[in-house]
């Protein structure tokens, strides 16, 4: 299991119905990397991380993880293999009807054996660890765009997932409050060997964070180019990812 | 889940004070060890000092971070100072990350435990503030509706026939199967009674006046309560939440104007026709069950019907379907800008449209039916 790489993604295509979004699509995530996925706006980011999670089944090509074809798996297994996945969504996606005490509690119950008290300890361990030490008790719509999205990150990381996703998390987030979520990423990924995969478009968090990376283009509907960022940046000749590393127009 | 903390952490007294000891594997699906024991044990030793040994420590994940934060932060408290760094590099920097922000101690409510008086007082307050809500909204379609008058009010013509489509023709169906069954069941009720009098024809008459005078436009109100009315408060509330009323508002277009007129005015329209269309089917019912039952030709109960069922009977029904739609188109309307701004506030802003438009229909039937007899219609 450890020798494959954590996510395998082989001639990939992604289309609602007849449009065909992005295909061809291949490369590996490696176990305790950093993974960014770039682009410009409607290319495809935000689709490919909904497959990537499960959400979504490709039109074609196939999804490893950890060298198990995601859609060619038992349901069970599938279902396991996604219950393992943390995914911090855009907007938080916290529900609504719970507190974030209980939006945190909700997959603690579910998946692990902890008794109340002990789940209590590891929602205000998980809160602490986003800024939000306190708000146990609050509705998501008693706090702010950028709280919620940290309650999300939160609630993503409740079970120390083995991957984590996150599509778009800087984007709302006050500079400190980025600057602590990409400390974050990186001591996950230090001290529990998390994988994480990043839909971004923040080029402070991407060369901070990012270990390896693709670029996808609208137009030629694929990756038009991948390695490390800071790499891409020194080295790619392609003047549209530049402009995208540059905030060149 | 009962954990043998023994295992997993040691107290041991050295020379240079307090030495935590802890070993073996902390991930949090083996469950996290009872910290109550230590705590006490510290509290009883008091030392001014806590080190860590982690020589023996295995693999670890939040289980472990969970039973350390609530450690440090109980030494702090008792001033009890905790060496970190005698602690992993990566547990040392995940919990430089959980003390990175403060926690908020004021911002922890107490949401149980409320006085009767308190509970009492925030109910009033909030029927108040309702009712002021109420007076404001009505205050601006009125407002709306002089606009209207004078050719002043913006909204699209295309989303008043969109509505009239959606309040129209598409409820046809419902209305049809509602009205028919109603007049069957009123047809039934009524020829069991009447046939001991063996006056089977009057059923024509029950039915006739039932239908044109109440229950057409009072169940077309309910069926649009909860079709339309709702549909209204869950638009208006989704449109609240992804904050689309704030736009309108903030370019100057009153969202009373350009969303609550094209509903109100369709169903100040539809609801008339729906009602007329309701008396029909209605009494449709009402034949079936005389033809089939009480050997009553359709000649004979509409013949009963037309002679015993003057038409001031449907213009009354018709009269109150149109105060219906409005009160429905109101509640749902109000309802739907009332919302807060989350997906539970759509739902309870639907149910709360529904139920208030009931309550109205009910109240607004009442009052109709006491003026018309004062009126002696």
């Amino acid at each position: 299991m450890a020798d494959s790489p954590h996510l395998d993604i082989r001639n990939l295509t992604m289309a609602y119905g007849e449009i065909v979004i992005q295909e061809n699509i291949n490369f590996t995530v490696n176990h305790g990397e950093v993974f960014i996925i770039m682009g410009s706006s409607g290319c495809g980011k935000s689709t490919l991380l909904r497959h990537l999670v499960g959400l979504i089944e490709p039109s074609f090509g196939d999804i490893f993880v950890n060298g198990i074809n995601l859609w060619k798996a038992a349901l069970e297994e599938r279902n396991q293999i996604i219950s393992r996945n943390g995914v911090l969504y855009q907007g938080g996606a916290l529900w609504s009807s719970m507190t974030l005490a209980e939006n945190i509690a909700l997959p603690l119950t579910e998946y692990s054996e902890l008794n109340q008290k002990q789940i209590q300890e590891v929602i205000s361990y998980k809160l602490s660890l986003v800024g939000l030490a306190g708000f146990e008790d609050y509705y998501p719509s008693e706090i702010s765009g950028g709280m919620r999205k940290r309650a999300g990150l939160a609630r993503a990381m409740a079970l120390d997932p083995d991957i984590l996703f996150f599509d778009e998390p800087s984007a709302g987030l006050d500079p400190v409050s980025s600057r602590l979520l990409d400390d974050l990423i990186l001591e996950l990924r230090d001290s529990l060997g998390a994988t994480v995969v990043i839909v971004s478009h923040e080029l402070a968090s991407i060369f901070t964070v990012g270990d390896n990376s693709i670029f996808l283009d609208p137009d030629e509907k694929t990756i038009i180019a991948s390695g490390s960022p800071k790499e891409l940046l020194k080295k790619s000749s392609d003047p549209r990812v530049l402009n995208f590393l540059t905030r060149k127009t | 889940m009962s954990t043998n903390t023994t295992e997993k952490y040691q107290i041991i007294n050295s020379e240079g004070g307090l030495l935590l000891q802890l070993s073996g594997n902390w991930r949090f699906q083996d469950g996290i060890p009872d910290i109550d024991r230590l705590l006490k044990q510290l509290l009883s030793t008091k030392p001014e000092e806590l080190a860590f040994d982690c020589r023996q420590l295995e693999n670890w994940d939040s289980g472990l971070m969970t039973f350390l934060v609530r450690l440090i932060n109980n030494c702090k408290e008792n001033n009890i100072q905790t060496l970190q760094e005698t602690l992993p590099t990566g547990v040392q920097k995940l919990l430089r990350l959980s003390f990175a922000v403060p926690e908020r101690k004021v911002t922890r409510r107490a949401i149980l435990g409320q006085p009767v008086l308190a509970k009492i007082g925030n109910v009033t307050i909030e029927m108040h503030r309702n009712w002021n809500d109420l007076l404001a909204f009505v205050g601006e379609l009125f407002y709306g509706f002089l606009n209207f008058l004078r050719g002043r009010a913006r909204f699209r013509y295309s989303d008043l026939f969109y509505q009239i489509e959606c309040a129209g023709p598409s409820a046809l169906m419902i209305i049809t199967l509602i009205s028919i069954l109603v007049g069957i069941i009123l047809a039934f009720v009524g020829a069991v009674q009447l046939r001991l009098f063996g006056a089977e024809i009057f059923v024509a008459n029950l039915v006739g006046l039932g239908m044109a005078r109440e229950m057409g436009a009072m169940m077309t109100a309910i069926i649009m309560a909860g079709r339309t009315g709702a549909a209204y408060a869950a638009q208006l509330g989704t449109m609240q939440v992804n904050e689309e009323i704030d736009a309108f508002k903030t370019m100057g277009i009153s969202p009373i104007e350009f969303l609550v007129f094209p509903r109100l005015l369709a169903l100040i329209i539809t609801m008339p026709l729906l009602c007329i269309y309701a008396d029909f089917m209605g009494i449709i019912g009402g034949a079936i069950v005389s033809a089939t039952m009480l050997d009553i030709s359709f000649f004979q109960y509409f013949q009963q019907i037309q002679g015993f069922v003057p038409p001031i009977h449907f213009i009354i029904g018709i009269v109150k379907a149109g105060v219906f739609g409005i009160l429905i188109a109101t509640a749902g309307c109000f309802r739907g800008l009332q919302c807060g701004r989350s997906a539970s506030a759509v739902g309870f802003a639907t149910t709360s449209a529904v139920v208030t438009s009931i309550v109205l229909i009910i109240v607004a039937d009442a009052i109709i039916t006491i003026l018309c007899q004062l009126l002696g219609v």
